[in-house]
């Protein structure tokens, strides 16, 4: 089943009018209600009237993350905070978080979106969805709940962890949709195992899986340790949250909705759109959206894109799963982890420049783990085991508190850590992704 | 009347203890005492050398990270009870022992233990107070 049909299936050229106009008055409306983002264009020499088609989005300037962190917390929106329905948050770096807000609007436009998610993956209306994504501040678990009412689904909101009682939620309700990371629904498996439940027997037969990169080694993990379909959604909370893409059941790429978010794929380094198929960094506008419309905005996820009609008969562009990140962010249990948070927790308490190094594992049927290497500098060092482990504890405390994702810290001996032309290797991924 | 030690950083690794030591004998330096203390993944190693500064100067040079701390060898009446007779009296005096470890002695009829004490100096006080033999620096050489 195809949600939005109309929009989903639509022509190119007249998918091409459509983006147009919606471009035009985007570049309006923000010039007009975002002081921060009418100096930007101004600045930039654009003005609205040098916007007619979809294709002079290539003169406007890109947005970046820290043009956001900058204006914290509502410096960027076009609305008054009054008009915002709904504010959601994700853990900064060193200092201020990225804040989004939603109007009433913006929401629908959300429940839209995750609808035609759903649909994508093959939910039908009275589905039953278990929601294991968190709720709260991060995006994941609302945005799938808002979809799911939309579209008809009964949910669950059952939020991420205690595993055992999603495994007797699922058991006793019997859900056919399960939304999760793909680490997730690996771990669950083996806690079901464990207490003697055969994963086979779920009642899980459509996975939709997200907030972390994954292969389709992992597809095939889950789709034969699950008696079901695993595919893969795609977002991030400064576009939406959850609901820019998704997989239908051709697993050939993720459909992207482009009549609301308007990709491009560029070479980083020149900012020049690459070729059809070729990798490059994704970039997105939001050609609707009023809280906090954004325009190019550099999402620094490494995706192909490829624009030829998908057999379920859906028109909209097709992404590649994410291979990787223009930045040093690396993403741990569904949470965006940026080296320099660390460096900060470490500065904080050795009071001088720590080396160190974040060691990301993902061991089979189990969660991400992320070690945190810190070299052993005179200034921390203690004759006392018990003050090293203090200490060791002290900085897992610290980190944990500011990611919010649990970490394990190694001290280790001066110099251990490889440095290359002086510059220490700060991440080390070993999850075969 | 206070010794040095010396701790190093050293994480479980294979051959990690062997490197300190072979650096420590093409110095000709000698080990008087030492032990391990360890965690999960590290130990200190704690050792009482007869040229602590050089010792360190060596050790840091070769990027190791080490410390000095002030320790305090007790000699102790090497009979049943002897110990338990220096710590009867410490634990009156309300002195704590952060650790402790034995010289690596020749052959004596004295036992004699390093002790690690937050405070130093009262213990020795108290050490002496009740007539046991604190032993120095040059005592050591004479070891």
């Amino acid at each position: 089943m195809i949600w939005n049909e109309k929009m989903e299936c639509m022509k190119p050229e007249e998918l091409k009018n459509i983006q147009s106009e919606r471009l035009r008055s985007l570049v309006a409306y923000i010039h007009k209600n975002s002081p921060a983002y009418a100096a930007k264009l101004d600045a930039f020499g654009i003005s609205p009237k040098d916007i007619k088609t979809i294709d002079d989005i290539k003169k406007l300037p890109f947005t970046v993350k820290d043009d956001l962190r900058d204006s914290y917390p509502f410096g960027l929106f076009s609305r008054q905070i009054k008009d915002i329905s709904e504010i959601h948050v994700s853990s900064g770096t060193t200092g201020n978080p990225t804040v989004v807000g939603y109007t009433k609007d913006d929401l629908k436009l959300w429940a839209e979106v995750m609808a035609r998610v759903l649909c994508c993956a093959g939910a039908v209306p009275g589905d039953m969805i278990q929601v294991a994504y968190g709720y709260g501040l991060f995006t994941g678990g609302l945005g799938f709940h808002y979809g799911a009412l939309e579209m008809g689904l009964s949910v669950i909101p059952a939020s991420s962890g205690q595993t055992k009682r999603q495994l007797k939620i699922m058991q006793d309700f019997k859900p056919r949709i399960l939304g999760c990371t793909p680490s997730y629904a690996l771990y669950m498996a083996e806690e079901a195992k464990s207490i003697g439940i055969k994963p086979r027997d779920a009642s899980w037969k459509i996975g939709i899986f997200g907030a972390e990169p994954w292969s389709e080694g992992m597809r095939k993990a889950l789709e034969s340790t699950y008696d079901m379909i695993a595919t893969d959604v795609y977002g991030l909370s400064e576009i939406i949250g959850p609901g820019v893409a998704q997989e239908c059941q051709h697993k050939n790429g993720l459909h992207l909705f482009s009549d609301v978010f308007y990709p491009e794929v560029i070479d980083p380094k020149t900012g020049t759109e690459v070729k059809e198929g070729s990798k490059g960094e994704l970039v997105i506008t939001t050609l609707t959206k009023q809280g906090l419309p954004l325009i190019r905005y550099r999402t620094r996820d490494i995706v192909a894109i490829k624009y030829e009609k998908c057999k379920c008969g859906r028109t909209s562009p097709r992404i590649s799963k994410i291979s990787g990140r223009t930045d040093d962010m690396i993403i741990v249990r569904g949470i965006n982890v940026f080296p320099s948070q660390i460096e900060h927790v470490l500065l904080g308490i050795e009071g001088t420049q720590p080396h160190y190094q974040l060691v990301v594992d993902r061991k089979v049927g189990d969660l991400d783990e992320l070690e945190v290497l810190v070299e052993v500098e005179e200034k921390i060092f203690s004759d006392e085991i018990k003050k090293l482990r203090g200490l060791e504890e002290k900085i897992k405390k610290e980190i944990e508190s500011i990611l919010g994702v649990l970490v394990k810290v190694r001290l280790v001996e001066p110099r251990t850590i490889e440095r290359s032309e002086g510059k220490a290797k700060r991440v080390i991924d070993k999850r075969v992704l | 009347m206070k010794l040095i030690q010396i701790s190093i950083f050293l994480e479980n690794k294979k051959g990690r203890l062997l490197e300190v030591c072979s650096l420590l004998g093409e110095n000709k330096i000698n080990l008087r005492a030492l032990t391990v203390a360890e965690s999960d993944n590290f130990g200190v190693l704690r050792l009482v050398v007869d040229k602590p500064q050089e010792a360190t100067t060596i050790l840091k040079a070769k990027g190791f990270v080490a410390n000095l701390t002030e320790i305090v060898a007790v000699e102790v009446p090497d009979k049943p009870g002897g110990l338990a007779e220096v710590l009867r009296i410490l634990s009156k005096h309300n002195i704590n022992v952060e650790y402790m470890y034995g010289f690596l002695e020749r052959a004596s009829t004295r036992a004699l233990l390093v002790f690690r004490f937050d405070n130093p100096d009262t213990a020795i006080e108290v050490l002496k107070a009740n007539k046991i033999r604190v032993v120095g620096q040059k005592d050591m050489r004479a070891l």
